[in-house]
């Protein structure tokens, strides 16, 4: 199909594409990648009367390190982030989630920043995000300011973006003596995730001292499985402890039905695949 | 596989690269989407989005006052020329055959089907106007499902027909005197096996969406159109449309796949020839892959009950089946005779004493169903590969050895099933041992032991497929008894040119398989001439206008055999030519590697090539000869032939998420002889890929209101190369008795044999589980239910 018409701007920075935005009203759509928004453009599910395209804005683009983090502009693309030696030197989750996001076309267009804005609860990187307690910089009519990814997703399809407001960069913490493991399952290599958990594990000589865990698609929005984090805190680190503490994986989410699994059968997959994401981080 | 040298003895039999891949991979070529005509308008087409209602209203007027919109028209506007959308196949006297139109009328009967059409000067201005277009729904009920269509105050399709059974075609052997009476055999067997397998709805998803242009500007209107049937279309369009015949020209360019999808005279080709006649000027449609998905034919969607009488020592002695099968809102070209593919194929490479056969069609509020891969024989094969495993597991015998207590032996053929078919050749015994062979059969079934032993979460199971197929449609008087509205004949044309080099004209048109690299390969050997030296022509009606078209594995199976009469013929031509250069006898002359030479004298021959530029001057030709050495034939098969083989599938099972994943793939084929191994490879893959994708992945899937959800490819899953396991792939050769190449078609046989196989797999790795099936597709969740509940199909 095609798009319904809409006007076009490609900014040369920031500050233009804020303006832009403000100047547009709230009917102006940001365009990054555009392997999400141009699908729901071609089927007319959106219609933004302008479209403000990143895809020229000096600095935006890139990976750095800034002290006990990386920084990674929002216009990154998924390949850059995969090519990138500091990602998997530092934060080799990201690298891990971000090689199963869709095929090799989508990952050379679609961009980090694209894919958190896009807030989609079954793509993998808003989860792995949450896990890692990255922090996002927005820039904004009002100014610059900065929201953790815990608070960034706020419902189905929905940021903490406000109008107007671009996604700048992702600031991701090193996390040195933590080990992760992402674990994703669809039903073929190029699809979204039918469930996904993202998971962090500090171990403290034979037990884990700390964990993070993070699910995809069992929610509206990516959720961290508390109960799991809680019960794994301070337990031995033994295949047992984790199966245990998996089982808590759908306490609290609203997993979704659709085409490739029910509600029930989500709930089953989060805890098996918690389970396993938790053993293969902590190497058990 | 090695690749063959540049001159090779023989061009039969060698893996040459396809010489038309550069220009199809790139997309450097004449796709109908890249025709592009001075003044060429373009087509939208708003489509219902109920699946069943009352069309109460059509406004196209606001749709005219849009920028750059040149027409539209409403259903009711061309009512009186649009005809009815012909079913070439409608297979019983008394069937129910309501009319098709291009653009609904006064009604809309499935969501997808054309309300209004308009005609703007681009695609996006056509596209943007549809919104302008005022339309009137009054819903009416839908009715979905099989059972419930059939039901006692059923919604109806087709209000005037007063039901939704289109038709009832029975076969019995009792009745046709070819085997014994299935209802005496059932209440005689020791074993009786009872079933209901579905086939779900499949989308046959060709690469290249469909396309149309017309241009009625010329003397002759000019269609292109991304279809598999130029021919037949041509004839359709004269016969639905009042244009002459020879003033139509159809032209099949490069067609990107087709799968049966492409086997149609669609609406879209009707609504654009109305448009242009209309406007006057070249129109081109194309689909967007949303549309594709919901109004171009589907395929499968059946409901088959299996009755199988058996004795204890495994021989099977009757089967019995009762299918039901879905529609759609309408009968396609074929789609009623889809069944009847298959009716023949259920006793697959058995020998089954008593047979009996009922199918009915069933129109439901859904898009209409038609041929995709296969056609009726995939659903046979699964029904019955199926069935024999159960057979087996109730007589505690190995999968393979229950097949090869009723299997055909290589030494009964030719055979005449329980169906009154002659099964030409084959030798299932050695298809099976080399795909044993290869698989690793007893270690797969050691490895299998050891894994339910210690309670692995991740279970193996084995599943086989042995099948036939019947290919090579058709002989034309069988079509004719099946109430068939054409013939199955093929036709070939031989045009010798000055210089040597040949044009070959074949009736047949590829979407895909590669006529032009095979078909120059027979005409090499045939004539002695290079390979590079032939070019193929096809899928034009003004360059070649006597054809029956691609489907059913048909292509080489008849037209090979035209294309070397045809062969023969040029070479009878020149024979009285080359006596009269070398100044002999024509008796005493003798062809051979592409020469004619004086018997005994090995110098000096003369090739076609000499005779061909002979002819041209036509200086000095013996006495009142012709100067042509061109020839063409038609060749009428005298039957169909019967490729088999035998499949092995290893799947392992995780228990704990239910995903399968296919660990080992044997693909053991006999189709005769192989002209192009490279071909028939690909072939096998593609085939047996879109097999395992009906078996896990594919299916299309309405709502209760007849909305398709799985309406685009993230929904609609279709497998990658990553999804996939290794495929090994072997052949043994019979060569088809009778026929000049031996040849038999490759086209559908791996997606007839990999559907069972894989879910064979899948239940004999749940069989201690209780299980004994699982709907297709198997998905995860499915799988993962069925191994967790006790006793079986989920």
């Amino acid at each position: 199909m095609i798009p319904a018409p809409f006007e076009y701007t490609l900014p040369s920075t920031v500050d233009e594409a804020v303006r832009a935005l403000a100047d547009a009203g709230e009917d102006a759509k940001v365009l990054a990648g555009g392997q999400s928004l141009i699908p729901l453009l071609r089927l007319r599910l959106a219609a933004p009367s302008v479209l403000v395209d990143l895809g020229a804005v000096e600095g935006l683009r890139g990976i750095r390190e800034d002290g006990d983090a990386l920084v990674i502009g929002a216009t990154t693309t998924h390949a850059s982030v995969l090519a990138d030696r500091l990602v998997h030197r530092f934060v080799p989750l990201l690298a891990q989630a971000t090689a199963t996001v869709a095929d090799r076309q989508v990952r050379h267009r679609g961009t980090l920043g694209g894919a958190l804005a896009h807030a989609d609860p079954a793509g993998d990187l808003p989860a792995t995000v949450v896990a890692l307690d990255a922090t996002l910089s927005i820039a904004g009519p009002d100014g610059s300011r900065t929201v953790a990814a815990a608070d960034f997703f706020v419902d189905y399809l929905t940021s903490a973006l406000g109008p107007g407001e671009v996604l700048v960069a992702v600031r991701v913490p090193k996390r040195e003596g933590w080990s992760t493991h992402y674990e994703k399952f669809n039903r073929v290599a190029q699809a979204w995730a039918t469930v996904g958990v993202a998971a962090a594990v500090r171990r403290d000589n034979g037990s884990i001292a700390e964990a993070r865990v993070a699910l995809t698609n069992m929610d509206v929005m990516p959720v961290r499985a508390a109960a799991v984090e809680e019960a794994l805190t301070g337990v031995p680190a033994t295949a047992e402890a984790v199966a245990a503490a998996a089982e808590h994986a759908a306490e609290g989410t609203h997993p979704t039905g659709d085409l490739s699994a029910s509600p029930e059968y989500r709930a089953h997959l989060a805890r098996v695949l918690t389970r396993r994401a938790v053993l293969a981080a902590a190497g058990i | 596989m090695t690749i063959a040298p540049d001159r090779p003895a023989a061009e039969v039999g060698t893996a040459r690269r396809r010489k038309e891949d550069a220009r199809l991979i790139t997309g450097r070529t004449l796709w109908t989407e890249n025709v592009t005509l001075p003044g060429m308008l373009h087509i939208a087409i708003l489509r219902s989005p109920f699946a069943h209602a009352r069309i109460t209203r059509v406004d196209v007027e606001p749709a005219l006052r849009e920028p750059g919109v040149v027409a539209a028209f409403s259903g009711r506007d061309v009512a009186d020329v649009q005809g009815s959308l012909p079913c070439a196949w409608p297979v019983t006297e008394d069937i129910v055959l309501p009319d098709r139109p291009a653009v609904a009328v006064d009604e809309v009967r499935f969501a997808g089907e054309p309300v209004a059409v308009v005609v703007a000067r681009s695609r996006a201005a056509a596209v943007d106007a549809l919104a302008a277009v005022d339309v009137d729904y009054e819903p009416l009920p839908v009715v979905l499902d099989l059972e419930a269509a059939l039901a006692e105050g059923a919604p109806l399709v087709h209000a005037d027909k007063g039901t939704n059974k289109t038709y009832t075609w029975v076969f019995d052997s009792a009745q046709a005197g070819t085997g014994g009476a299935v209802e005496a055999a059932l209440a005689d067997a020791e074993v009786v096996i009872r079933r209901r397998y579905r086939q779900q709805r499949l989308v046959p998803a060709f690469m290249e969406p469909r396309s149309v242009v017309v241009d009625p500007t010329g003397d002759q209107v000019t269609v292109w159109t991304s279809t598999q049937i130029p021919h037949i279309l041509r004839f359709l369009l004269a016969a639905v449309t009042g244009t002459p015949e020879h003033k139509i020209r159809v032209i099949a360019p490069d067609v990107g796949g087709g799968f049966g999808g492409k086997l149609a005279f669609t609406p879209e080709e009707m609504i654009a020839f109305l448009a242009a006649k209309r406007v006057g000027k070249p129109v081109k449609y194309t689909e967007s892959r949303t549309d594709s998905i919901a109004s171009a034919h589907h395929g499968r969607d059946m409901i088959q009950d299996i009755e199988l009488a058996a004795r204890r020592d495994g021989t099977v002695l009757g089967l019995k089946v009762n299918l039901l099968a879905n529609m759609g809102a309408y009968l396609g070209l074929v789609g009623p005779g889809v069944p009847l593919l298959g009716a023949f194929m259920y006793n697959a490479i058995y020998k089954f004493p008593a047979y009996r056969f009922e199918c009915s069609g069933v129109f439901t509020n859904t898009t209409l169903t038609d041929a995709y891969r296969g056609a009726g024989r995939p659903e046979a094969t699964y029904a019955i590969e199926r069935i024999m495993d159960e057979l087996a597991v109730e007589l505690g015998l190995d999968p393979i050895e229950v097949r090869r207590r009723n299997w055909i032996g290589h030494e009964e053929f030719p055979f005449t099933t329980v169906c009154g078919l002659s099964y030409d050749s084959g030798d299932y015994a050695a298809a099976t041992d080399r795909a044993k062979e290869l698989f690793g059969y007893d270690d797969l079934r050691r490895e299998q032991a050891e894994r339910r032993e210690r309670g692995d979460p991740v279970q193996l199971g084995i599943g086989v497929s042995t099948y036939t197929e019947m290919c090579g449609l058709a002989p034309s008087r069988v079509l004719g008894s099946l109430r068939f509205g054409a013939g199955g004949w093929e036709s070939a044309a031989i045009r010798m040119l000055p210089t040597g080099k040949v044009e070959v004209v074949t009736g047949t048109s590829p979407h895909g398989q590669g006529h032009e690299t095979a078909w120059s390969q027979i005409v090499a050997d045939q004539l002695g001439v290079a390979f590079e030296d032939i070019e193929v022509l096809h899928g034009d009606t003004r360059s070649a206008y006597k054809g029956l078209d691609t489907y059913g594995s048909r292509s080489l199976a008849v037209g090979g055999i035209a294309l070397v009469n045809a062969c023969q013929k040029v070479v009878e031509k020149a024979r009285p030519v080359a006596a009269h250069m070398l100044e002999c006898d024509v008796e005493d002359l003798e062809w051979s590697g592409g020469q004619f030479r004086v018997r005994g004298v090995p110098e000096g021959g003369r090739s076609l090539a000499d005779c061909a530029l002979a002819v041209f001057a036509a200086h000095d030709l013996p006495d009142g000869m012709e100067p042509n050495l061109d020839a063409d034939a038609v060749y009428d098969p005298v039957n169909f032939s019967f490729p088999h083989g035998t499949h092995l599938c290893a799947a392992e099972v995780d228990t704990e998420t239910g995903r399968v994943t296919l660990r080992g793939y044997v693909a053991v084929d006999d189709v005769g002889r192989v002209v192009n191994p490279l071909i028939v490879e690909g072939q096998v893959h593609g085939g047996v890929v879109q097999g395992i994708s009906q078996a896990l992945f594919e299916e299309a899937v309405y709502d209760g209101d007849g909305n398709l959800l799985s309406s685009t490819f993230a929904d609609y899953t279709l497998p990658s190369a990553a999804d996939l396991p290794d495929l090994v792939t072997d052949r043994t050769e019979t060569p088809a008795p009778g026929h000049p190449l031996g040849t038999k078609g490759v086209g559908e046989a791996g997606t007839i044999a990999a559907t069972p196989a894989v879910v064979n797999a899948i239940v004999d790795a749940l069989r201690p589980r209780g299980v004994n099936d699982i709907q297709m597709p198997c998905t995860p969740e499915r799988v993962w239910r069925a191994a967790h509940s006790q006793g079986g199909a989920s």
